[in-house]
């Protein structure tokens, strides 16, 4: 992956986000070493003062573009990185950060800030991909350690990572979980949302949240049919579709389906 | 006993010996469970867990779910108080014995790097043996499928065979037919025929609960053996045949079976596959909880110092995009074209492919859909107005 004779390079870049996914990385605590064993981690604000100039061959990207020094400064990154790698909901669709994308921002900035003409920030939150060519996407709120590891081991051996779009139902399966929706009545997004945190909510007796944002092929007017009948009125079906990846484009039809 | 060599050489409900019936009490069962761990077999049978009934390791008869039952409809499953104490009066639950048998992942090997060296290392099959507790007549015939399917052809599965080989089934026949149950209509139950080493039927006698014995094969004599036991009396006999058709007249769903091949054949571009498309979610379940679904995919992972990699296979199903994906995309795109795939095949084609229907009338498609699809009711939908000629 490196150039000759040395590591290959990686980089983690923040935009708008909550920082909960490069703190992922550092969460991987037995893994940190052979990560930092078989990259130079370049540039990480998170974890070091470090700075390295020049190119990187891994760069995880993680947030939204919400401003207008961002958008410029994701096309320099972009220029910097072989590969680029977004890490979770912000990046990949826009964040939790992306209701304002349903709303007037500037509405918002009169009511909270005291000074709202010192507020300088973009009508939308919108994902790294609306901006500049991404590689690949890593989905979650936040991402999944393991497939974080999965990831850089596929990149650095050449292969595509294993990472399944298909439903969080085929997790919850897999474990042996009992279907929450059927057994107990718990409205779940799993069946519209994208595999990828070992089913964590269901195994927990919870319904699914959708971090992971829509998988391959959802269908969520069918299911959302199903929620209504166990008694979910139409501002509850709103909420669930506009949480973590609220822009999704799916998820923002279905919500929008569902104005009280 | 290698059971999946007789079960393929005598097909179901061709018995050839008359087996001494025996009447054991709750007590004998007990000493059943005893017996098959003192034998070293691990043994497996109904539980209470999550509010349903799932199979997991159990030690004593109070781990089964004595006085519950089940209340099934198409997306719907809820634990319920019976009003006696029945220790089998449930029906199927989510889990299948295919958790066990024809496992959701099985380390395949690994590649482990020595310099410029390389060694492979296989990893080694389970060495316990299963006792499997409360089996259905349904269930007997998915594992017979499956066995065909994996162990039938040119190229055995040694991962299905090291788990099912020395498999040691204990028998129920069901008391109670569960509100999305139609094994009646595919002819593989609610009597079990064979597949067994022992066979138990639930009925009440003046000491209370009691279970009708047979054994099945020569493993299950050794077994039943050594428990107390004193032979069936006529009328216990005659209780526990009526057991039987009671429950077979109580069936939650019927599906007429005897042309669904060519029914379905003759409809492939009927407008209900579109209208179950609205509704089908392809989240998959359906094929997860299928008790002889056995599509897998394998996986490649490798460590970050390029040291070792190995190699997995897990359940998938025909309801993800990468299972038909080749060259230029997925083959089948469409919900529409994913749902008819997995029941055309499940109803109709598997019968060109191994021989018998792969449907067994769990139910279990039906209850554990999220949005309650309900393959009796899609049949129905293409038979009432679908095409009648070839």
């Amino acid at each position: 992956m490196g150039a000759k004779g040395r590591k290959p390079r990686l980089a983690v870049w923040k935009f708008a986000s909550c920082d909960g996914c490069q703190l992922t990385l550092l969460d991987c605590e037995d893994e940190l070493l052979a990560i930092a064993g078989a990259v130079d981690i370049a540039y990480f604000p998170e974890a070091t003062r470090g700075k390295i100039e020049g190119h990187y061959d891994i760069s995880l990207v993680e947030g939204s573009i919400t401003t207008s020094h961002d958008a410029a400064r994701i096309h320099e990154v972009r220029r910097r990185s072989t590969t680029l790698v977004t890490i979770g909901a912000c990046a990949t669709t826009g964040g939790i950060q992306a209701l304002r994308n349903f709303a007037d921002v500037k509405e918002y900035t009169s009511v909270v800030y005291a000074r709202p003409d010192y507020i300088s920030t973009l009508a939308d939150s919108t994902p790294i991909a609306d901006h500049v060519a991404v590689d690949f996407e890593l989905r979650g709120c936040p991402i999944s350690k393991y497939q974080l590891m999965e990831t850089i081991s596929a990149f650095l051996a050449g292969r595509r990572p294993v990472t399944p779009p298909h439903s969080v139902c085929m997790e919850c399966k897999i474990k042996g979980n009992v279907c929450v929706m059927v057994a107990h009545g718990t409205p779940c997004l799993g069946p519209v949302t994208h595999a990828g945190c070992h089913a964590v909510c269901p195994s927990y007796n919870r319904g699914c949240y959708g971090c992971y944002g829509p998988m391959e092929t959802p269908n969520p007017t069918s299911l959302t049919h199903r929620m209504k009948a166990l008694g979910m009125g139409q501002k509850e079906v709103q909420r669930v579709y506009r949480t973590f990846n609220a822009d999704a484009p799916v998820f923002r039809k279905e919500s929008e389906r569902h104005d009280p | 006993m290698s059971l999946w060599m007789t079960r393929l050489s005598q097909p179901p409900g061709k018995r050839h010996t008359m087996v001494e019936k025996v009447t054991v009490t709750v007590d004998a069962l007990q000493a059943l469970l005893d017996q098959l761990k003192g034998r070293g077999y691990r043994v497996i049978g109904p539980t209470v867990r999550d509010q349903t009934i799932v199979y997991d390791e159990i030690d004593s008869l109070a781990e089964l779910p004595r006085g519950w039952t089940d209340e099934q409809e198409g997306g719907h499953y809820r634990l319920v108080r019976r009003e006696d104490d029945a220790l089998f009066g449930f029906a199927v639950g989510p889990h299948s014995w295919k958790k066990f048998l024809h496992a959701p992942i099985v380390e395949l090997w690994k590649v482990v790097r020595n310099g410029e060296d390389v060694s492979i290392v296989a990893e080694s099959p389970p060495d316990q043996r299963f006792a499997f507790i409360g089996v259905r007549a349904c269930e007997l015939h998915a594992i017979a499928i499956q066995d065909r399917v994996l162990l039938g052809g040119q190229y055995p599965d040694s991962h299905y065979r090291a788990r099912r080989e020395g498999a040691f089934f204990v028998a129920i026949n069901c008391g109670e037919a569960g509100g999305t149950c139609f094994c009646q209509s595919m002819n593989t139950g609610p009597a079990v025929e064979s597949g067994y080493d022992i066979s138990l039927t639930e009925i009440v006698t003046e000491s209370g609960r009691s279970f009708v014995t047979e054994a099945g094969s020569e493993a299950g004599l050794q077994v039943l053996a050594a428990l107390p036991r004193r032979p069936a009396m006529d009328e216990e006999i005659a209780q526990a045949k009526a057991v039987i058709s009671r429950t077979a007249a109580a069936m939650g769903r019927q599906m007429r079976s005897d042309d669904l091949r060519e029914l379905l054949e003759r409809n492939l571009d009927h407008p209900r596959w579109d209208d179950v498309a609205k509704r089908c979610l392809t989240c998959g379940n359906c094929t997860m909880v299928c008790p002889t679904c056995f599509c897998t995919s394998v996986e490649d992972s490798s460590d970050l110092a390029g040291e070792t990699a190995s190699r997995s296979r897990r359940w998938d199903s025909c309801f993800t995009m990468d299972f038909s994906y080749i060259h230029g995309g997925s083959v089948r795109a469409s919900a529409r074209s994913r749902y008819r795939q997995w029941m055309t095949h499940k109803l109709a084609f598997w019968v060109d492919q191994f021989g018998t229907s792969g449907c067994v009338g769990c139910g279990r498609c039906i209850t554990w859909c999220p949005v309650g699809i309900d393959i009796t009711e899609e049949v129905r939908a293409i038979r009432d107005s679908g095409s009648t000629e070839g």
